[in-house]
């Protein structure tokens, strides 16, 4: 699962009001390499949860991104390569993803996140 | 300028929607003073000719324009410029004489190569006669030398001739022959090197190759944009998509099939693999009835590509209704020691709740001019009451092209474009439009009923007085060439 997945998720149990962001628990993160298009990127930009994006990232151990962005930022190919990196070449392999109200884990594994609910949480 | 658009004779029903897909992709429509969407383009066929013919005449604002259509798409043979036409031979050389010379001199130039094919359909003709055929147009003064291989400029001979049976079906075509210069023609390779046969990973319902190219063009797939497929399966619609350059995302219900697959090398994953290309972005278990998304994201999407469960080959099934246990008063509650590896109990997910679950996606993840692909089944019989395609007031449907299955019943691709913001009020009323829809529909659509109707025995379409004779429907030869 990569870091754009994590950012539109969120816990959707029943009565559940604040199910995002989901907090990582990382057991095994891989890096895989993606060819950059920076048009995707800067599309993605506009609907990234950056806070959440930025916390994610540092569970899993990339501690790269500042703190704030704003879209002027996209002219760095630093900061591209940073944001490219965080958001699609990192996997979480196996953990899972924690509701942040109820802390129920929705596990990851072989990088599938299963978001299934059981029959009393729908 | 008017391009002879020649088809391969297949899927009649999605030739003209797929070049229409592309000509939007390739940017023919962006002087178009109305931004209607579904832009149409202007179509002709050559005299004589039904509508099913695969020869039509198709206008389109630059050469470079029909080029990159031909290029890429699945269904057309080739694009040509029409330097002649005629009914005979005689009625063609007057033709090509009188096409202007400055726009043949450039392509006739000393110092590029050509060659002529020659194609005839209806009938076939020897290389003797082909090569007669060709030297019969020595009254064109061609200068360059001749190149088979890999000539600058294809110039085709294409005589139509119908006339001979054709296995009892009506003529598509009269005797037309025309000469003319290729502008493009299309890649079938592909067809072939995606065939499912090759595919290392497949499930019962895998999307035949050569729909899903088409299922892709019609979402108009390309390089930096995002497809997603709720209904993802083995990824066979995602592979075309990511086969033309998007970045592609997939959900399924069925843990199984979306991350265990047939093993480590035969999964979803491997299926992209396979052909080089890139990776699902991402690849979820989840409920398309309750879909996991955070509050307040929209408009992720470019497309949404996909082939619904409606519960012929395969049925659908959503979160939640495990029936109460006999003497059970309280709904079923997981034992906390249990959840760990809990498998929770599904329920059957009726087509029509699975359509409205659909639109409602797309009304909120697609972004404005993102396009709808889906497939949706449909009884054959005529005037059938149950015959109307679902609607939401986001959405604008630019084409529909049915591909026949038996002769009860067949599925239609529906392309829609979406219009408008998703709003609350465009919920509601989306809502109060899917409970009509339900109402109409709820006997035809209803888990099992689809089903049954299709494979039930056919004693119903039989006359009476035991006569064999099959009520007489809508075109059935058309599904001889699908």
């Amino acid at each position: 699962m990569r870091l754009l997945t994590h950012n539109m998720l969120s816990s959707n149990i029943k009565g559940v009001v604040n199910g995002f962001p989901l907090r990582i628990e990382a057991e095994k993160v891989l890096e895989k390499n993606v060819e950059m298009n920076s048009d995707f990127l800067k599309k993605m930009f506009e609907k990234i949860e950056w806070k959440a994006f930025v916390e994610a990232s540092r569970g899993m151990g990339y501690t790269e991104l500042p703190e704030e962005a704003d879209s002027s930022m996209l002219d760095s190919d630093e900061f591209l390569n940073r944001f490219h990196h965080a958001l699609l070449e990192l996997h979480l392999e196996e953990g899972a993803l924690v509701c942040p109200e109820t802390g129920r884990r929705f596990p990851v594994r072989k990088g599938i996140p299963n978001m299934l609910l059981h029959e009393d949480e729908v | 300028m008017w391009y002879l658009c020649v088809f391969f004779h297949r899927y009649l029903d999605y030739r003209k929607p797929e070049v229409e897909s592309l000509a939007e992709l390739f940017g023919a429509f962006e002087n178009n003073q109305n931004d209607d969407v579904g832009s149409k383009l202007q179509w002709k066929l050559p005299q004589h000719h039904h509508p099913d013919s695969p020869f039509h005449l198709v206008n389109l604002p630059s050469e470079q324009i029909a080029r990159n259509i031909a290029n890429r798409s699945i269904l057309v043979k080739g694009m040509y410029e029409v330097w002649g036409e005629g009914g005979n031979y005689e009625e063609l050389k007057d033709s090509i004489m009188s096409y202007p010379d400055e726009r043949k001199l450039p392509y006739l130039d000393s110092n590029s190569t050509f060659r002529i094919t020659v194609d005839t359909f209806g009938r076939v003709i020897s290389q003797q006669e082909q090569k007669e055929l060709i030297q019969g147009f020595s009254y064109i003064p061609f200068k360059g030398k001749v190149n088979l291989r890999n000539p600058d400029h294809n110039f085709w001979l294409i005589e139509i001739d119908n006339s001979e049976g054709s296995n009892g079906l009506p003529r598509v075509a009269q005797k037309t022959i025309f000469f003319g210069r290729e502008v493009g023609g299309s890649d079938r390779k592909l067809i072939p090197t995606y065939e499912l046969k090759s595919r290392n990973y497949l499930g019962p319902t895998a999307m035949d190759a050569e729909i899903a190219f088409l299922m892709a063009n019609q979402a108009l797939a390309t390089p930096g944009k995002l497809v997603y497929d709720p209904f993802v399966g083995t990824g066979s619609i995602l592979v075309a998509a990511a086969h033309y350059g998007a970045m592609t995302m997939g959900a399924d219900i069925d843990i199984r099939v979306v991350r265990d697959g047939r093993g480590p090398d035969c999964n979803v994953w491997s299926n992209f693999k396979q052909y080089g290309l890139e990776m699902p972005i991402g690849l979820l278990r989840a409920d398309n009835n309750l879909p996991p998304w955070r509050p307040g994201l929209k408009e992720m999407f470019d497309a949404i590509i996909c082939d619904p469960p409606y519960g012929v080959r395969a049925g659908g099934r959503k979160s939640g209704g495990r029936k109460l246990l006999k003497g059970a008063v309280e709904p079923y509650i997981v034992p906390d020691d249990k959840r760990t590896d809990h498998i929770p109990s599904t329920a059957p997910y009726s087509l029509v709740e699975c359509v409205h679950d659909l639109l409602d996606l797309a009304a909120r993840m697609l972004v404005i001019g993102g396009r709808l692909v889906f497939f949706y089944p449909f009884l054959r019989e005529e005037e059938s009451p149950h015959n109307h395609f679902p609607e939401h007031p986001c959405f604008k449907l630019i084409s529909s092209s049915e591909q026949i299955l038996s002769s009860r019943y067949c599925r239609i691709l529906l392309t829609m474009v979406k219009t408008g913001p998703y709003t609350e009020e465009v919920n509601l009323a989306a809502r109060i439009k899917h409970l009509e829809f339900r109402e109409n529909h709820v006997k035809w659509l209803e888990e099992g009923n689809l089903h049954s109707a299709v494979f039930s025995p056919a004693d119903t379409q039989l006359t009476e007085a035991g006569d064999y004779k099959i009520k007489d429907q809508k075109p059935k030869y058309r599904g001889k060439y699908v």
